[in-house]
């Protein structure tokens, strides 16, 4: 077992290996020279001239990744020109609604997608499966942002139940913090319930095939039990597959969404990062996003242990 | 034919016929040039009547089906001029990730030796959320169209290569490429003319759910600002710059995304229905 999480873990290195220089080459392999692109529009000769040295441009290529690529595994991600602070302090600043965000989103997307996939399955065939299954394409299509005004017209300007943007930090009071939050996680969570109550219904609908379920229900166990705790167990471990790829939707979403409720999170920083041209910055969210999506995997292989008895690594 | 049979296939089809046709016929379709503005024409309302001036500074009377924007353009014009540059996009991106992706995947699929490196990069690629990588490239190349199609395509080419590599390493262990190697024909034709045939059908499918993403990745970039030059009519221009007053005149912000919704959600279901029909195997799984 820690034999297999360690093996998992080393397995990271070269996929986190091959974003880094993916993350560094980005700038290198593009016309044009990489220290004024750094310093931005605005900057002068001398600030270019001091970024040039920093980033040891007069050296050989690959030595100047080796001296990024130090840094970075340090923790130093740069500095940012256009908040005139560093990447990574920046970073931690906007973490939190961007967590709190994605948090309620994935709690939300989780408890409403799977007992409606497991419905579905249950019913295979029927009106609610045909239902959920329209709703789910649906899902998929209807862009982020135009879900996002559609919300935001009917609950918060017709109704008046919740404010149209915003955001207060959990130290300002849970309820004012939930109550910015609530629409943006429900606009988030859209594609993902689509996404996780489609692969719930395929699952659930190939485990109640089996012998088992048959031997569950002739052993007279109520319907609840045979679904819950003998189809739906045994459909755990490709949910949790698609949680995890889900979250790559969920990073791509936050960017939409705390843009429309203007959430000073993560997000929001990569869109006025780009419109300001601020490569540090862009580089170090790319960095961030990228190997937290690789960690949320990483952790989800590991739980496949436990989800399913059988697997022993 | 079975495809044609196929329920979903006819109406998302149908669908995307028409909005093909519609951005086709748009000049004919009493628009007026969607970037002429009219200072007494500003914020009217769906359906209200107003003026433009041409760029010959000629004042034409014009019945504004969608209302008019705060530069007093009209936003029917608008959209279906939007319609363009979405399908153009889309399409094209899925072209640009379906080239590069059959050429990596072929490779990897077929030269053992750069199975291993090739698929690295690829995982790399597909460590780093799409909305990011197309972010990051329109920022450094500055937004064109093809800049934009590029951007767009470059984060699905790995789903294209991990598609054609795992349809390969199955196609060429069949006995008609064994066949074909013990004939001495060069690794290229194999690959060209024995194994990518037999990739059509899913590369279809992968085509379809690409080219919608694209279409939404494109109006998402326009919408945060850092796609396409706002002075071109995209549907994610036209809402971004409807944001600003959405909440007294949403028909700016609507208009725009039902068009950009209901074409997503057509070729969405055209995959469906494709995939249905053309790969029962993929059907299955989900």
């Amino acid at each position: 077992m820690y034999n297999f999480i360690l093996k998992r873990l080393l397995s990271t290195i070269p996929v986190l290996l091959v974003v880094a220089v993916l993350v560094f080459s980005l700038l290198r392999l593009t016309p044009g020279d990489p220290a004024a692109i750094m310093a931005g529009d605005a900057a002068n000769a001398e600030q270019i001239e001091r970024i040039r040295a920093g980033l040891g441009l007069d050296q050989p290529i690959v030595l100047q990744f080796g001296i990024w690529l130090g840094r970075v595994v340090k923790g130093d991600l740069g500095e940012s020109f256009y908040f005139r602070i560093g990447v990574a302090e920046l970073i931690r600043q906007r973490l939190e609604p961007t967590f709190a965000l994605a948090a309620l989103t994935i709690l939300m997307a989780v408890l409403v997608a799977v007992p409606l996939g497991v419905a579905a399955a249950w019913r295979f065939g029927g009106w609610f499966d045909r239902a959920l299954m329209g709703f789910s394409v649906m899902g998929f299509s209807v862009p982020v942002f135009v879900l996002a005004y559609l919300l935001i017209w009917l609950v918060s300007l017709k109704l008046g139940w919740l404010p149209v943007q915003g955001y207060r930090r959990l130290a300002d009071g849970f309820l004012p913090f939930i109550r910015h939050l609530i629409l943006p996680a429900i606009t988030l969570s859209v594609i993902y319930i689509a996404l996780i109550a489609r692969v719930t219904r395929a699952s659930v609908l190939e485990a109640l095939g089996e012998d088992y379920i048959r031997t569950a229900r002739a052993k007279g166990l109520p319907e609840m039990r045979v679904l819950v705790r003998h189809a739906l167990a045994n459909a755990a471990v490709p949910i949790a597959t698609v949680i995890g790829i889900g979250v790559a939707i969920l990073i791509g979403g936050v960017v939409v969404t705390e843009s429309v409720y203007a959430i000073p999170g993560l997000g929001r920083l990569t869109v006025d990062a780009v419109l300001a041209r601020d490569f540090p910055t862009i580089q170090g969210v790319i960095l961030f996003f990228s190997c937290v999506y690789v960690l949320v995997n990483l952790l989800i292989d590991v739980s496949y242990v436990f989800l399913d008895p059988r697997i022993r690594y | 034919m079975k495809v044609l049979a196929n329920w979903s296939v006819r109406i998302g089809g149908a669908a995307l016929l028409v909005l093909v046709l519609v951005a086709a016929a748009a000049p004919w379709l009493g628009t007026v040039d969607p970037t002429l503005f009219d200072a007494a024409s500003r914020d009217l309302r769906p359906g209200e009547a107003g003026e433009v001036t041409t760029l010959e500074g000629e004042t034409i009377r014009h019945v504004f089906l969608m209302g008019s924007d705060s530069f007093g353009r009209d936003i029917y014009s608008r959209v279906l001029y939007g319609a363009r540059v979405s399908l153009v996009v889309g399409i094209s991106a899925a072209l640009v990730a379906l080239f590069f992706g059959v050429l990596l995947g072929l490779a990897a699929g077929y030269v053992r030796a750069l199975d291993g490196p090739l698929m690295r990069v690829m995982d790399g690629i597909m460590a780093i959320p799409a909305i990011l990588i197309a972010i990051a490239l329109v920022a450094l190349w500055r937004a064109t169209l093809p800049t934009v199609i590029f951007a767009i395509a470059i984060p699905e080419i790995p789903r294209v290569a991990r598609l054609v590599r795992a349809l390969a390493l199955s196609i060429r262990e069949e006995p008609y490429v064994e066949a074909a190697v013990a004939l001495g024909t060069p690794a290229a034709r194999i690959m060209f003319s024995h194994i990518l045939p037999n990739c059509v059908a899913p590369l279809l499918v992968q085509a379809t759910y690409t080219c919608a993403f694209a279409i939404l990745l494109e109006a998402i970039l326009s919408f945060l600002g850092v796609g396409l030059s706002p002075d071109i009519p995209t549907w994610g221009n036209i809402m971004a710059e409807g944001r600003v007053q959405f909440v007294a005149y949403p028909h700016n912000v609507f208009f725009p995304g039902v068009f950009l919704a209901v074409t997503v959600l057509a070729v969405n279901i055209l995959g469906d229905g494709l995939r249905d029909t053309l790969d029962p195997k993929m059907a299955k799984r989900v």
